[in-house]
């Protein structure tokens, strides 16, 4: 199971697999806002955690899709889903390993965006601790998308449709925690504790769904 | 041979699409009439009875609002316990339902989204407000036409039922969260009126068509998924059956 965490991960930074590739994403969507909605930087610096967090999650979504594809490519998911070791575990692993790849770029490229947004350091710290919290949710909701796609020869998009609802109420709580911990009256741990809520309850109901999708999808 | 097995027996019975299609089309007209005789009921009271004395006419549209938005609900628990069906009994007749089912549930979720934001107009002053009940039920839709897109991506039915069986399921934790939504957060949408363990707060003026009309929209629901799900049976025999024509059709060209 190590190994395979390695590997993925391996497989995902190296020539081809894409990890930095969210990432720049990232970016891009965050810098492109200002365009948008003008330099007023003000008004960055208030819709500043909303902006990152949706940028952060659609980043998150650009890369689901191979989450499990490219193995089912080259013939490796098959050798995977015959293992002794169980499947969910697998799932599990190649998740963490994902989220790995992908998903930890961007919470660590967060604050450097948040600069951008003339955010303070609070809100910074407060976005960079929520989207480490909220991050990994998406990666499982996402694993159940992709292993529902896998089969399918233009499953990028339809991860994205299938994955983007299911995630609203991470994008919720994780915004509503930052702007908690930004304005003073309301508290900052309970939309904190239920993105975490939220994320514990996906990492169990994730690998599950996604390795029963995987299993009939197989045949 | 207890009742219990017996039930079962039946339940199985109705895998094959034979027996099936024979019940349809005893029950179906059935179905209709009685459909047909409550909305006639429903409408009735629902013109007839008084306006609301704060919202006037406007009232009327809960009696539509209530019922489709009720009826997106249970249409998603029947996919629900269909995807069950489908991935625990491999019931045939359950991924019939599951797919019959979306695109009807669909139509009443819009029916819901499209009724309330006209209510809301003339009583909220907006359209549309993102609080949690209108949100959860937005995605509410948006998960239907994700299941639906999920459906005809596919060609092959059985392995497209079983996979979005899954979507289903993993789905569902958003139906307690519309239900529960009014509850947990202090939003603009009112909270449960009709079923609540302290009995209705809503006037019975305004409770009998309520209710009468849903159980017209539940009846409507209910023949129109025997229909849709006659259909899909019919539509995937057409298809076989074409399938072996084509195929006889390339031996007869092959052999001469």
């Amino acid at each position: 199971m190590i190994a395979l965490f390695f590997r993925d991960l391996k497989l995902a930074v190296r020539a081809g697999g894409g990890a930095m590739l969210g990432v720049l994403f990232f970016m891009t969507v965050v810098a492109v806002i200002p365009f948008g909605v003008g330099p007023d930087l003000n008004l960055l610096a208030r819709i500043g955690p909303a902006i990152l967090w949706i940028g952060a999650l659609l980043a998150s979504l650009l890369g689901l899709d191979r989450l499990f594809q490219a193995e089912r490519e080259d013939g490796s998911l098959d050798l995977l889903l015959m293992q002794e070791t169980p499947l969910l575990l697998t799932v599990f692993v190649k998740c963490a390993a994902h989220w790995a790849a992908t998903g930890l770029p961007l919470v660590i490229a967060s604050p450097f965006l948040g600069l951008f947004m003339n955010m303070n350091e609070p809100a910074i710290g407060a976005t960079m601790l929520t989207l480490l919290a909220g991050t990994p949710a998406i990666t499982f909701i996402g694993a159940v998308g992709a292993a529902v796609a896998v089969a399918l020869p233009r499953g990028g998009l339809l991860v994205s449709i299938l994955v983007l609802p299911l995630a609203v109420p991470v994008l919720i709580f994780g915004v509503s925690a930052v702007y908690a911990a930004i304005e003073d009256p309301a508290p900052f741990l309970p939309p904190f504790m239920i993105l975490m809520a939220i994320t514990l309850f996906f990492a169990v109901i994730g690998p599950v769904a996604a390795a029963a999708a995987l299993r009939h999808s197989a045949d | 041979m207890n009742e219990n097995s017996l039930a079962i027996r039946k339940f199985s019975a109705l895998a094959n699409p034979t027996r099936f299609l024979a019940l349809a089309d005893r029950v179906l007209p059935w179905l209709t009439v009685l459909t047909v005789v409550c909305f006639a009921i429903g409408l009735w009271l629902s013109f007839t009875t008084e306006g609301d004395y704060q919202q006037g006419e406007t009232v009327r549209i809960m009696y539509v609002h209530v019922p489709s938005a009720w009826l997106s609900m249970m249409c998603y628990t029947v996919m629900a316990i269909s995807a069950l069906g489908t991935l625990v009994w491999r019931h045939p007749l359950a991924d019939v339902s599951a797919k019959a089912a979306a695109p009807i549930g669909a139509c009443f979720t819009f029916l819901a989204l499209v009724t309330g934001s006209l209510w809301g107009k003339p009583m909220w002053g907006t359209w549309w407000v993102w609080d949690a009940r209108l949100t959860s039920v937005f995605v509410l839709f948006l998960m239907y036409l994700g299941v639906i897109a999920l459906n005809r991506a596919m060609e092959d039915p059985g392995r497209s039922a079983r996979v979005s069986a899954v979507l289903v399921l993993v789905g569902f934790v958003n139906i307690p969260v519309i239900k529960f939504s009014v509850d947990w957060w202090n939003t603009l949408h009112q909270p449960a009126s009709v079923f609540r363990l302290d009995g209705p707060t809503i006037d019975p003026e305004f409770l009998w068509p309520l209710i009468s009309m849903a159980v017209a929209f539940t009846l409507l629901f209910f023949s129109l998924h025997i229909a849709a799900m006659r259909n899909e049976i019919w539509r995937r025999r057409v298809d076989s059956l074409r399938r072996q024509a084509a195929r006889n059709a390339g031996r007869e060209t092959l052999a001469p």
